[in-house]
């Protein structure tokens, strides 16, 4: 480390900055909508129409969770550990500085269409042609600053970081395109209709939708995890045959398991059998990473106990583990029965995506920031074991309400009684989920007030701030400053 | 990696590295758990068998079929059979027996009621409310006041036609007219005889004579007793309510009936006959009629629900027993 720091080139951290920023912003903007709609869902006075209701306003939660927040960390992430592990500066000011406005442009333009009822009706993928086109130029833009720093790079060697981040930016270019292939209805009309009709706009739609989770949520989030956990452990990453077997076996089956959200619909039995087999093929491959990532702290798991950074990742990790276990399981068609259309799915999205990406993202960023603003360490890792505690606390009330509610609501669907008739009414489920609704709102709230802990404590950090009765990550007591 | 290579081995864990560095960062060369390896093997396999066992790949004309013959098809009719196997035992009964036999026979009319509680509660009630309560212009089906009739076979007729039903002519039809609004009566006249709705006797008490005589009374008279009857109870023929309950469908505040004589009201009701095969009809309307207010068919000598005869008084005319139950008689 000491040997690439003396001749460390110079690194363009601006932009960096920049994604960081945006990461927290939009995170607490996509959280507090999303405990909106969680609230609306447990009481519907709380729509207030047009504008705020939940049919709008859930796009604007998922697109802001996952494009803006989850989005703006990749890019963040990407782009300073791919000049860090490239040793070569970030290339292309220009264009880099123009991903960055484009892309907040871009949420800025889907999120205002959400609102005012502009949409494509696709699940992740609402944000109508014209913002889609748009995306389409950033998105170009981040593969060329990526591939031309790569291209630059000074290291004989990719490192496996690069590997992931790489397959997430080119796989999501042809999912946002293949799945955007919409004509107008004319040039001065938000409205267009997507050029596959029926089945095979549902299969398309869902081929993206999935692999939206598996090469946006996942391999890109692995390659944050490949790059930030073995440095905050300041171990060696555990596998590299394990590395390469699990990433090349992972995109390689991810693409085909789509189907699984389509069983029993008019999508093809052949098709649903490939969806669900593949799927279950996904398994092992999906807890590479996470073996990988909790493995390079073999010899080395007492620093565990000291280092929340460290517990945020390794905790993102457990629930990576634990979902991409979910989701196979949820695939089986036997199982999907009972599942689909619960809130179990619901449930499942948010272990995954609170879990796995919200944490691995707040540790990626607790170590990132001081490094972003050349600070030792956080303003305080104290408010960061607290923001863990109660994050954790808001996932597990959010996962379990949800996995009562939704198999209680599986079951009440499909329940008859001794005479052969329906036992329970549509709306009788909807009652029965009521204290679910809240207990899962309560797990939200619990959720963002972790977030604004976070970025409180960026706020400090930034300034130039340390904690009074602060200690380091290896439990040495650091002096207090504040910065006037 | 190579051999060739001096090797660089971790302090640690003493394994080696695959001796590149990045940024500081190396990998160890560890390899791949053995349980990984056997788990993806076994999940390889149990798909390879399923790929065989069940329709997988597609080929030119269609797809593979799979050893076991499986299609979603046939797992949606086997469970489909699996409930309508519980139903056989009553069904074969159930359609060949009259509204009558059924009430008289506890087992189907058990059936029936199940029925048609699991059919109310998808498709009714969502006006009617899930305890068939009603609201503001969806009747409550719990009391025994019928627009249309209560007995088992007026509600079947109802169910299957519905209420204003375009293109149905089976419907229950009628139009009050809207006095108002087609300039029938004049506003002074609306409210002379919404005054004198609203203080007619109600459930049955006494005509007050210096009612009879003012002006809303004529207007009364020569507007609304055609259909609604001279003393107001209402006339099943035309749908047409009885105005002496405190039963009021559209609200009894004055503005409210103001409104309805002004603009006139005509809810309507889907005709369920194109929705619902008859079985579910019929098990609809005896679900419905024991709610609460159902009517007695025919000659069953005492009607469902009694209590409210006893204050029933002076001006209404003897039952007949055989025909039409106390319907005009009786406020219902």
């Amino acid at each position: 480390m000491t040997a690439s720091e003396r001749d460390a080139p110079d690194y363009n951290y601006d932009i960096a900055r920049y994604f960081t920023l945006a990461t927290c912003f939009w995170g607490v903007v996509g959280m507090l909508v999303g405990l909106l709609i969680a609230l609306q869902m447990a009481f519907p006075v709380l729509n207030i129409e047009p504008y705020l209701t939940f049919g709008r306003l859930r796009p604007l939660h998922t697109s802001a969770v996952i494009f803006a927040f989850g989005g703006n960390a990749l890019f963040a992430t990407s782009y300073y550990v791919v000049q860090r592990t490239c040793h070569v500066r970030l290339w292309g000011d220009k264009l880099s500085s123009f991903t960055f406005w484009g892309y907040q442009a871009f949420i800025v333009m889907a999120g205002l269409g959400y609102v005012f009822g502009v949409t494509q009706a696709k699940e992740y993928a609402e944000p109508e042609w014209y913002a889609d086109l748009w995306l389409t130029i950033v998105w170009v833009a981040y593969l060329v600053v990526f591939m031309m720093t790569i291209v630059k790079r000074k290291e004989p060697h990719l490192y496996v970081a690069n590997w992931f981040f790489l397959a997430f930016i080119i796989t999501v270019a042809v999912l946002h395109i293949g799945n955007n292939l919409h004509i107008p209805v004319d040039f001065l009309s938000a409205k267009s209709y997507s050029v596959p009709a029926g089945v095979q706009s549902a299969m398309i739609q869902w081929w993206y939708g999935h692999n939206a989770v598996g090469f946006f949520l996942t391999a890109g989030f692995l390659g944050m995890m490949y790059y930030f956990v073995p440095k905050r452990a300041e171990r060696p990453v555990y596998s590299y045959r394990l590395s390469i077997v699990h990433f090349w076996s992972l995109i390689f089956i991810y693409i085909w398991a789509g189907p699984h959200h389509l069983h029993y619909t008019a999508l093809p039995d052949w098709a649903q059998t490939l969806g669900m087999t593949f799927s279950i093929m996904l398994w092992m491959p999906s807890w590479g990473g996470m073996i990988n990532g909790m493995m390079t702290l073999s010899g080395a798991w007492h620093k565990l106990r000291k280092d929340p950074v460290l517990q945020f990742m390794i905790v993102s990790l457990a629930f990576y583990g634990m979902s991409t276990f979910e989701g196979p399981l949820m695939s089986i068609r036997a199982v999907n029965a009972l599942s689909h259309y619960t809130d179990w799915t619901i449930g499942h999205v948010h272990s995954g995506a609170l879990g796995w990406v919200g944490f691995i993202t707040f540790g990626c960023l607790y170590y990132l920031v001081p490094k972003l603003w050349n600070r030792e360490e956080v303003y305080s890792l104290k408010l960061v074991s607290l923001h863990l505690w109660i994050a954790t606390l808001g996932i597990v009330l959010y996962i379990t309400a949800m996995w009562v509610s939704g198999i209680m609501q599986g079951l009440m669907w499909r329940s008859y009684n001794e005479l052969g008739f329906l036992t329970y009414s549509f709306v009788e489920t909807v009652a029965a989920m009521h204290p679910y609704y809240i207990i899962r709102a309560l797990g939200g709230l619990l959720y963002l007030s972790g977030s604004l802990i976070m970025c409180y404590n960026f706020y400090r950090t930034i300034k130039g701030d340390v904690a009074v009765g602060e200690f380091d990550k290896d439990g040495n007591p650091r002096l207090p400053v504040t910065a006037q | 990696m190579s051999d060739d290579r001096k090797k660089d081995i971790d302090d640690l864990s003493g394994v080696e590295t695959t001796g590149h560095e990045w940024d500081g960062l190396k990998e160890l060369n560890n390899p791949l758990p053995r349980w990984w390896v056997w788990v993806f093997i076994a999940c390889c396999v149990w798909s390879f068998w399923y790929f065989v066992a069940y329709p997988a790949w597609p080929v030119p004309g269609g797809a593979t079929k799979g050893t076991l013959g499986y299609t979603q098809y046939k797992e949606l009719k086997a469970s489909q059979d699996e409930i309508l196997l519980r139903q056989q035992a009553y069904i074969e009964n159930f359609e060949k027996s009259s509204f009558d036999e059924i009430l008289k026979d506890p087992a189907l009319y058990a059936f029936a009621n199940a029925g048609g509680a699991a059919a109310f509660k998808e498709n009714c009630a969502q006006c009617h409310g899930s305890g068939a309560e009603g609201g503001k212009a969806y009747p409550n089906l719990n009391d025994d006041d019928w627009l249309w009739g209560g007995r088992v076979d007026d509600i079947y007729t109802t169910l299957q036609h519905g209420i204003r039903v375009q293109n149905d002519y089976d419907t229950r039809q009628s139009q009050m007219p809207a006095f108002g609004k087609d300039g029938l009566l004049k506003r002074k006249e609306i409210e002379q005889v919404v005054d004198y709705v609203l203080n007619l006797p109600q459930d049955g008490g006494a005509a007050d004579t210096e009612v009879n005589t003012g002006a809303g009374y004529t207007i009364f008279q020569e507007n609304c007793a055609s259909c609604h009857g001279a003393d107001g109870k209402g006339m099943r023929d035309f749908g047409a309510p009885n105005l002496t309950d405190k039963i009021w469908l559209y609200g009894g505040t004055r503005a409210e009936v103001f409104e309805t004589v002004y603009n006139a009201r005509a809810g309507v009701m889907p005709a369920w006959k194109a929705r619902l095969d008859d079985n579910t009809l019929r098990q609809l309307a005896i679900y419905v009629h024991q709610l609460g207010g159902g009517e007695a068919n025919e000659v069953t000598p005492e009607p469902v629900i009694a209590p409210t005869e006893t204050d029933a008084d002076s001006n209404t005319a003897p039952d007949t027993p055989t025909e039409t139950p106390e319907e005009i008689g009786h406020e219902q």
